[in-house]
C-alpha cells in the first residue's frame, strides 16, 4: 500500500498531474471494419488457416461436418467442450467423445489424457485464419490447450473479416469473461535455430470446419 | 566505455560461429518483417504508427489517471493489483504469497521484466523452483545465461549446444533435432504446469478500460502458465498500460509483424481476473504487480519519456548494424540493442556504461522500424550529452575538452588552420592513444595532395 501511493505520487510530480485530475482527451479510436461479402470470408478463413499450416473442411450441413469430424476422431480419445452448437451437430453424441464436463480437476484430468480436444468458436477472424476462444461453462479453456491435436467447429456466420470487426461487436470482452484467447495457427516455437518446430506446449495440429 | 564492454564486443566480433549465427537469425526477422509490412500486404502501416505513438504518448502523460482506472477494473473481476518499487517488493510480495497458500513450485512465462529484476534467482535463494517454460528461456536457465535478444532469446545457441546443456543437465540422450529436443522439453515442462501452484507472466499490454492483461506468444506456455495453476501473478512495468481495448486492433497489428512477421502471434491472450463463478477452468486468484524499477526516473523529461513506449518487438535489434555484429550479451543489462541503449542508461543511471549510447552510427534503422516511434537516434544524443556533462562535473574528460579547444582556436585562426592541413599531409601518423584505437579497425582516409586553398590560390 505504501508503495502504491509512492509510485502514483512520483508519476503524478513527473507529468505535472495532481490526483484525481481528468485526464486529456484520449486520441479518437481508430477501428476500420471493411465492407465484404460473407462467402469471401469462409474462402479467405480456410485459405490463411491451410497457410498456417493448419487442416481445413467446408461442411455444408452439421451432418456433414459431424461426419467428417467422426472420421478425423476414429480410433482416438476425444473430448468436447460444451458448446452447444457441437451438440446440434451431434459431435457431441459421437461414440468416443467425452463430453459434459463442468469440474475443473475431471477436466484437467481428462484433457491431460485426451488425443483431440473438439470445440466451437465464439468468432473466427477471416484475415488472419485465428479462432477466439471466450472461456464460459460451454468453453473451457484448456480444451484448446492441453491435447496435442484441436478440432474448432465453426457455424459460418461467426466468422468476421478481423480484428476490427471483433473489437467492434465486442469492445469490452472482460464484461463477458475472465480470459478471451485468439488462436492462430498450431502452437510453435523458432526458438533453436529458427527452425520452426509446431506443438511445442499447445496443440501441434489445428483442424477448422465452417459448417453452412 | 568500460572495459567489460570492450573486452565482450571484441569476443563476441572475433568468434566467427556466433557471428554467423546473429546474422543469419536477424536476418531472417528483418526480412520477415519487411515483407509483412509490405504495402500490398499492409496499406495503412504508416497511419497504425501514427495512431501507436499517439497511444502511447497519451497513456504515458495521463498515467495515473490510468494506472488507478485499470487497478479499479481489475479489482471489480476479483483480482488484485501490487504496486512494487523494485525487485525486492515483487520478491517479497511473491514469496509471501507462496507461503501463505504452501506454494513450491512456480512455472513461469517469458518476461523481460521479471529479467529486469532477477527474479528466478531471488525465489530461488528462498527455497522455491520457479521454472522457465518458454523453450529459448528454458535452455537458458538450464544454461545460467540471460536472454541474447528480446523476443528470440537463446539466438546464440546452436541445436549442439542444446543438445549438451539438455545431456547435461537433464541427464537425457544427447539428441540434436530440433523436433525432438522441443519433445524433450515439452515432457519435462508439461508435468511441471500441471505441478505448479503458481504461475508467473509478463504482460505485452495492460488495457485501463477493461482492467485485462494482454500476453501474446507462439509456443502456448504463457496460457499454460495463467490457467493451469490455482495462482496468475501477471508482473508488468507501468508504462505498459494502453486505455482502452478497442486500441488493441491498433498494436496486435503492430507487434507481431515487427517481431516476427506474423500476422498475430500465435496466442494472444485477454486476461482479466480469476475464473467467474460459472465458468469451469482459469486460476482462482489473480494478481497483476505494477513495477516501478527506475520508470518514474524517466518520466520528467518529455523528449526521453518516448523511451517508455517501447512494445518490445525487438525490430529495432534485428535492423541494428551494430546489434548484429556485437550482439546480445556485449550490452551490460538485461535489454540489448538500440533499445537497450537508450534504456539502460536511464533506468541504470549515465555512469553505469558511459560507452553504451556512444555505441552507435547513429544511421536511424531503429527508428524508421520503430512501430511506436521511438526517436532513438535523438534520445541517444541526448544521452550522450549526458554522459558528457557527467564526466565534466567528474572532471573526467580534461584530455578531451582540451583537444575541442585547440580544435576551436584552429577553426578560427586561419594560419594555424593551413599549418595543420599541411602537417596533415606531409607527416607521417602518429598511432598511439585514441588515434591507434580508431586506426586498429578503420583504415584513415587518404590525405589529398593539395589542399583546396592551393588549388584556389592558383586559379
Amino acid at each position: 500500500m505504501m508503495s502504491r501511493e509512492h509510485i502514483l505520487h512520483r508519476v503524478r510530480t513527473a507529468i505535472g498531474r495532481s490526483a484525481g485530475q481528468a485526464p486529456g482527451a484520449a486520441p479518437p479510436v481508430r477501428i476500420r471494419v471493411p465492407a465484404g461479402d460473407s462467402s469471401a470470408r469462409v474462402g479467405a478463413m480456410l485459405a490463411r488457416v491451410e497457410a498456417l499450416a493448419g487442416k481445413t473442411y467446408h461442411a455444408d450441413t452439421p451432418e456433414d461436418a459431424c461426419a467428417f469430424v467422426a472420421a478425423a476422431i476414429a480410433g482416438k480419445s476425444a473430448l468436447a467442450s460444451n458448446a452447444p452448437f457441437l451438440a446440434e451437430c451431434g459431435i457431441a453424441q459421437l461414440p468416443g467423445v467425452r463430453t459434459g464436463i463442468i469440474d475443473r480437476e475431471e477436466l484437467r484430468e481428462c484433457c491431460a489424457t485426451s488425443n483431440i480436444g473438439i470445440t466451437s468458436a465464439d468468432y473466427a477472424l477471416a484475415d488472419t485464419g485465428t479462432l477466439v476462444m471466450l472461456s464460459s461453462p460451454r468453453e473451457a479453456r484448456l480444451i484448446s490447450l492441453l491435447p496435442p491435436a484441436h478440432i474448432a467447429v465453426v457455424p459460418r456466420e461467426r466468422i468476421l473479416s478481423g480484428l476490427d470487426e471483433l473489437f467492434t461487436v465486442l469492445p469490452n470482452p472482460a464484461g463477458q469473461t475472465s480470459s478471451m484467447v485468439l488462436i492462430t495457427g498450431p502452437s510453435r516455437t523458432a526458438d533453436i535455430e529458427q527452425i520452426l518446430v509446431r506443438g511445442v506446449h499447445g496443440p501441434g495440429e489445428i483442424t477448422v470446419v465452417v459448417v453452412g | 566505455m568500460s572495459a567489460g564492454f570492450d573486452k565482450k564486443i571484441h569476443q563476441t566480433l572475433a568468434d566467427a560461429n556466433l557471428q554467423l549465427a546473429i546474422y543469419t537469425a536477424t536476418g531472417r526477422l528483418k526480412d520477415k518483417r519487411s515483407e509483412s509490412f509490405a504495402a500490398a500486404a499492409m496499406p495503412d502501416y504508416q497511419e497504425l504508427r501514427t495512431q501507436a505513438n499517439a497511444l502511447k504518448k497519451h497513456a504515458i502523460e495521463n498515467l495515473d489517471h490510468y494506472l488507478e482506472e485499470f487497478e479499479r477494473n481489475v479489482e471489480s473481476h476479483g483480482g488484485k493489483v501490487v504496486y512494487c518499487k523494485d525487485g525486492t517488493e515483487v520478491s517479497d510480495f511473491v514469496l509471501g504469497l507462496a507461503k501463505e497458500r504452501g506454494a513450491r513450485l512456480i512455472v513461469k512465462s517469458k518476461s523481460m521484466t521479471t529479467e529486469e529484476v532477477d527474479l528466478n534467482e531471488r525465489l530461488e535463494h528462498h527455497g522455491l523452483e520457479s521454472v522457465e517454460t518458454d523453450l529459448g528461456e528454458y535452455i537458458l536457465q538450464l544454461a545460467q545465461e540471460r536472454p541474447y535478444h528480446i523476443v528470440a532469446p537463446a539466438l546464440h545457441k546452436t541445436r549442439f549446444d542444446v543438445a549438451g546443456i539438455f545431456e547435461k543437465q537433464l541427464h537425457v540422450a544427447y539428441e540434436t533435432e530440433p523436433e525432438k529436443l522441443s519433445q524433450i522439453a515439452r515432457g519435462v515442462l508439461r508435468q511441471k504446469f500441471l505441478d505448479a501452484g503458481i504461475g508467473i507472466t509478463g504482460a505485452n499490454f495492460l488495457v485501463a478500460d477493461s482492467g485485462a492483461v494482454v500476453i501474446v506468444e507462439n509456443e502456448g506456455n504463457a496460457r499454460l502458465t495463467s490457467t493451469a495453476p490455482k495462482i496468475h501473478i501477471a508482473i508488468a512495468g507501468i508504462e505498459k498500460i494502453i486505455p482502452r481495448a478497442q486500441d488493441l486492433a491498433v498494436f496486435l497489428k503492430l507487434l507481431a509483424r515487427s517481431a516476427t512477421g506474423q500476422a498475430l502471434s500465435v496466442y494472444t491472450s485477454f486476461l482479466s481476473g480469476p475464473r467467474r463463478t460459472d465458468e469451469i477452468d482459469g486460476p482462482d486468484e489473480f494478481y497483476v504487480v505494477l513495477l516501478d524499477n527506475g520508470r518514474t526516473r524517466l518520466l520528467p523529461d518529455r523528449a526521453k519519456r518516448q523511451s517508455l513506449y517501447c512494445i518490445r518487438c525487438a525490430a529495432c535489434l534485428n535492423t541494428c548494424p551494430v546489434y548484429r555484429k556485437i550482439g546480445g550479451h556485449s550490452f551490460p543489462w538485461v535489454y540489448s540493442g538500440p533499445i537497450g541503449a537508450i534504456i539502460t542508461p536511464q533506468f541504470m543511471g549515465v555512469s553505469h556504461e558511459p560507452g553504451l549510447p556512444f555505441a552507435s552510427s547513429l544511421c536511424g534503422a531503429c527508428a524508421e522500424v520503430c512501430p511506436v516511434k521511438i526517436d532513438i537516434p535523438q534520445v541517444l544524443l541526448d544521452l550522450r550529452s549526458e554522459v558528457k556533462k557527467s564526466e565534466t562535473r567528474e572532471k573526467k574528460n580534461r584530455l578531451e575538452k582540451f583537444g575541442y579547444r585547440v580544435f576551436a582556436w584552429m577553426m578560427t585562426h586561419p594560419r594555424a588552420y593551413a599549418w595543420a592541413g599541411w602537417m596533415a599531409r606531409h607527416a607521417p601518423v602518429v598511432k598511439v592513444g585514441p588515434v591507434r584505437a580508431w586506426t586498429s579497425q578503420r583504415d584513415l582516409p587518404p590525405m589529398p595532395r593539395q589542399s583546396f586553398r592551393d588549388i584556389w590560390s592558383r586559379r
